[in-house]
């Protein structure tokens, strides 16, 4: 299995890197976070009760920017069909899309969470729950993010109705990831694992079942 | 294969067609455009479900078809190599067939910058550097200019020399004996062997 599946995680890394696919979830959060200060004043008090919560949603959004280059190219161009036919299942080449897409969007943006929450005055204990909550949070807005690529993978237009259809689905990632920026609060910690388990877990197969049906 | 019938967009392409290919056995697929010559490909590579009947199949495959399966960025080099890395081949294959069909010149050009019929060439050379023994092959004339029909003809007749099959749909005829023609039709398929 490694022989073949570590090649496809580095060609999709090595896509989202050349198509600029790695800055852009970084440059788009870094933006939000520069633009929301000019928004809502510049009162510290109130950037660090609301900064964190904005952090979340730009996350959200920043994970979705990519979903339309994240399958339907290589249903394009034949990739998936001669995964297929070399007898790699869909679910796996789903599965590594889930890995390659993580790796691309989920430490870069921890990373710009740094500079980000300083411009939203976050203090220390309040970054390191956000960093807390990215690093479980993350890998379900990747599975999100591949699932919705996937289903909308044959359609005109996907960009548009991945978001809508992201969008339900990563409320409560977001009402978890956020819930868990207060002290005290492990409890939705610990609920935002459990959905990214979920996610984890169910889009490989949810994904490679939408590749199959793609393919009539 | 038994019995298969295709069924694509609500209407029948074929029906009831049945044949059996062996090692060292090569099949045409002839046919009008539209006639379900690709479908019948696709679904000897499992890519779409017989709508009735069985096809068995036993041996790995290698698949050419009209989308290349190449990133645009990537070179010759890379791109054959990814898919070498996938399929187990040994890099002297990949050479070998690489230079069958005259891409060593082009080793390190941007996939994007080739030519239709130099395309299709890299995709050939990958089928044929698979080491898979049933080489499924739509259209894989086209686009290709005479030096590199003789080269596919060649290639063609190691492969079935070599304990291989090949499956080739093509509406016009490529140069090599093949030891049986299916001819799909509006209303009859013949079998021809």
């Amino acid at each position: 299995m490694t022989r073949w599946f570590w090649p496809i995680v580095n060609r999709d890394l090595a896509i989202a890197w050349s198509g600029g696919g790695l800055w852009l979830p970084v440059i788009f959060l870094m933006l939000v976070a520069s633009l929301f200060p000019f928004a809502v004043g510049p009162d510290a008090r109130l950037l660090s009760a609301t900064g964190g919560g904005m952090l979340w949603i730009a996350a959200l959004l920043a994970a979705l920017l990519p979903v339309d280059r994240l399958i339907a190219p290589d249903v394009e161009a034949g990739f998936l069909d001669q995964y297929h036919v070399r007898g790699i299942s869909d679910e796996m080449v789903a599965l590594a899309k889930l890995v390659a897409h993580w790796v691309s969007f989920g430490p870069p943006l921890m990373l710009a969470a740094l500079p980000a929450a300083a411009l939203l005055k976050l203090d220390g204990a309040t970054i390191a729950r956000v960093e807390i909550g990215l690093a479980i949070g993350t890998p379900a807005l990747a599975a999100l993010g591949v699932l919705v690529a996937a289903l909308t993978a044959s359609l005109r237009s996907a960009g548009a109705i991945a978001g809508l259809l992201a969008l339900p689905l990563a409320v409560p990632v977001l009402i978890f990831g956020a819930g868990s920026l207060h002290e005290g609060s492990g409890a939705a910690l610990k609920f935002l694992a459990a959905i990214a388990i979920l996610l984890v877990a169910i889009t490989p197969v949810a994904a490679g079942a939408a590749i199959r049906a793609g393919r009539e | 294969m038994r019995d298969v019938v295709c069924r694509r967009g609500g209407r029948e392409l074929f029906a009831n067609l049945t044949t059996k290919l062996r090692i060292g056995e090569s099949l045409r697929v002839a046919g009008p455009n539209g006639v379900g010559k690709s479908s019948l490909i696709r679904m000897i590579s499992g890519l779409l479900p017989c709508y009735q009947g069985v096809i068995d199949r036993t041996d790995s495959i290698a698949l050419t078809d009209e989308r290349a399966a190449m990133d645009r960025g990537s070179s010759v080099r890379n791109t054959l190599n990814f898919w070498a890395k996938l399929d187990r081949a040994a890099p002297a294959s990949l050479e070998a067939a690489a230079a069958h069909f005259g891409l060593s010149p082009l080793m390190d050009v941007p996939t994007r910058m080739l030519s239709t019929g130099q395309r299709k060439r890299v995709t050939l050379a990958r089928t044929m550097a698979s080491g898979a023994k049933l080489w499924l092959l739509d259209e894989p004339g086209n686009g290709l200019d005479q030096r590199a029909l003789a080269a596919l003809g060649s290639a063609m007749d190691a492969h079935v020399a070599g304990g291989g099959a090949i499956v080739a749909a093509s509406h016009f005829d490529l140069p090599h004996h093949f030891t049986g023609v299916i001819t799909l039709g509006q209303d009859q398929q013949s079998v021809a062997a």
